[in-house]
């Protein structure tokens, strides 16, 4: 039992670093492509790690199946949402910050 | 106290996104910040559903995560077609 109580303590807490991670990156990366990026990425792993963490909480019960469900469906829908912001701000004419030094 | 610190990280994170959205330069931007702090919104539901042990509140997290998905879609579309009622291939 504290071993499985340990695990979820792990997973909970390497989850909310990944939240917190994700919010500088929004914040200190320059343009929208790369904020795409650092946002994309934690999302998905933070929402992953935080659920599992949870489901580790509750054990074998209907709750660890709804969380399960959060799971698929979070991991499924984040990324897609990610390409769809990409895809809809490429067609929109937002175009990507170049450093002009190397883009020759 | 491992779900204090987990729910503060969270309120943290959905800080920044939302000081994000309200800064946001492009449209593009407030839309992926308001992603977030709707996938978090899920988690900090859910973490308050096993912290407080009433697990029927994970009802509501499985509900907000369709309605975020599809929320952001429809947003999406909207800013790029400007209306709701084109088909997106004749535009």
């Amino acid at each position: 039992m504290v071993f499985i109580e340990i695990t979820s303590w792990i997973f909970i807490a390497s989850g909310g670093l990944l939240g917190i991670a994700g919010g500088i990156g929004i914040h200190r990366f320059p343009d929208f492509y790369t904020r795409l990026h650092a946002s994309g990425i934690t999302d998905t792993m933070c929402a992953a790690a935080f659920l599992i963490g949870l489901g580790l909480q509750t054990g074998m019960s209907i709750a660890s199946l709804k969380l399960l469900l959060i799971f698929i469906f979070l991991f499924f829908s984040n990324p897609t949402a990610t390409h769809a912001l990409a895809n809809a701000a490429s067609l929109g004419g937002l175009k990507p910050e170049l450093d002009e030094d190397h883009s020759e | 106290m491992i779900f204090s610190v987990a729910t503060f990280a969270i309120l943290i994170t959905i800080a920044l996104a939302l000081a994000r959205a309200f800064m946001g330069p492009t449209v593009y931007d407030r839309i992926l910040a308001i992603n977030m702090v709707g996938t978090k919104t899920v988690l900090l539901i859910a973490a308050f559903a096993v912290l407080s042990g009433r697990t029927d509140m994970l009802d509501i997290a499985v509900t907000y995560a369709l309605i975020n998905f599809i929320g952001v879609v429809a947003v999406l579309k909207f800013v790029e077609q400007g209306n709701f009622y084109t088909s997106g291939e004749d535009s």
